[in-house]
């Protein structure tokens, strides 16, 4: 029996813990992303998206979610956000652009979000 | 003797990097954030520490998830930078000082920590960004480096309370070290932000504020809260403060003073601080 996620525990809104089941459901994801710590597979993924995944036995949900640029989809497939920012990367995708997509904002609303919180 | 002069603490976001190999640092949106650092610059160059011993955590460029320690303390001669893979420059290596790192492993494992020794590990931006900032426009590291990397990735994390006495353990330590040595003790990460979820963008000024307030003299208000206590607080990736409590608690309860401190939103996706506390 696997233990509860944490964040059934206690439940934080719009957030998910990184915690053992999801690291277990993520792990093909993430090592495909850790991957491209190197440039060689940044270009191998970018040559033959659909080998690549192949290669790192991707689940069909996490392909799915891969192929759609899904960013919440790909965090519920287990993906963790340190490893999903290098995929963002190849799709020259930064951290706003990423806050932009997972919360239905256009990336200067998010960016205005962001400024929101000084004022 | 072996002389602790104090705690640098800063935010290491990515993007610092890059806004550093841009030149960006006069730009209206970055001044204010690096207008934190000539009084930190001064205060090291005043003091000129030989070791830094540094409290961060990996992000992706040494520890996967096939093996994750909760903490885990450098043991080489040298630490290098790598490619990050979304296009930092590649950083200066750093010097190790394998003789301290084993004294503070062996005090650590005789206070009953199990901790993972590496004698060879990548440093990320988490490491070098801090560096950068401190030292801009130098050809070499001025110090010697000890990191401990705290797990702050895969949940269980280990509790603020854990990390607070970790760093203490760590103080007691760097109070053993029969040395002439001035030691900068460093906590980087921070402050409050989410990156992942439908709460990506969140930040949280007031739960920053009662850390920077508290940090000082008070640590132990910063180790209430349970980790999703703090999760909830200060965002998913805003548990980096972990790195900071483990700093201060390395500190140790010497006299301390904030010799500067500087906030600053946003920096990217976080609430952007850095601080100095001063042993008087």
């Amino acid at each position: 029996m696997s233990a509860m996620l944490v964040s059934e525990r206690q439940p934080i809104e719009g957030t998910t813990l990184f915690d053992g089941d999801m690291a277990q459901r993520g792990y093909a994801l993430n090592a495909m992303c850790y991957s491209f710590n190197d440039a060689e597979n940044r270009e191998e993924f970018r040559r033959d998206e659909e080998a690549y995944c192949r290669k790192y036995h991707l689940t069909p949900g996490q392909r799915r979610a891969v192929a759609d640029r899904d960013v919440l989809g790909m965090i519920a497939e287990g993906g963790n956000v340190y490893y999903l920012a290098k995929l963002a990367g190849i799709w020259g995708l930064n951290v706003q652009d990423l806050g932009a997509a997972q919360t239905g904002l256009s990336v200067d609303a998010f960016k205005a979000k962001l400024l929101s919180y000084s004022e | 003797m072996t002389e602790i002069i104090g705690g640098y603490f800063t935010s290491h976001v990515p993007a610092i990097g890059g806004a550093i190999a841009k030149g960006l640092q006069g730009d209206p949106y970055w001044k204010p954030f690096f207008d934190g650092f000539p009084p930190i610059q001064k205060w090291l160059n005043q003091e000129k520490p030989d070791v830094a011993v540094v409290f961060y955590n990996d992000h992706g460029l040494n520890f996967f998830l096939d093996k994750m320690p909760t903490f885990a303390v450098g043991a080489a001669h040298e630490y290098q930078s790598a490619d990050e893979g979304w296009g930092l420059p590649v950083y200066k290596t750093f010097t190790g000082d394998p003789a301290l790192s084993w004294h503070i492993i062996e005090a650590l494992v005789d206070d009953e920590f199990d901790i993972t020794t590496c004698q060879k590990m990548f440093v990320d931006h988490a490491m070098s960004i801090p560096f950068e900032l401190a030292w801009p426009n130098v050809d070499t590291w001025p110090v010697k480096l000890v990191p401990i990397a705290i797990n702050t990735v895969q949940h269980p994390l280990p509790s603020a309370k854990r990390c607070l006495a970790l760093g203490r353990a760590v103080g007691r330590a760097l109070e053993s070290w029969d040395s002439d040595d001035k030691i900068v003790v460093m906590g980087t990460g921070g402050l409050s932000h989410q990156l992942d979820g439908a709460r990506a963008g969140f930040i949280n000024s007031d739960y920053d504020r009662f850390c920077l307030d508290h940090l000082v003299n008070d640590p132990e208000a910063l180790v209430q809260d349970s980790i999703a206590g703090i999760v909830e607080k200060a965002g998913t990736q805003g548990v980096e403060i972990l790195n900071w409590i483990a700093a201060r608690g390395a500190l140790g309860a010497r006299t301390l003073t904030k010799r500067t401190e500087n906030y600053h939103i946003p920096i990217s996706n976080t609430a952007a601080a850095s601080v100095v506390l001063e042993a008087v």
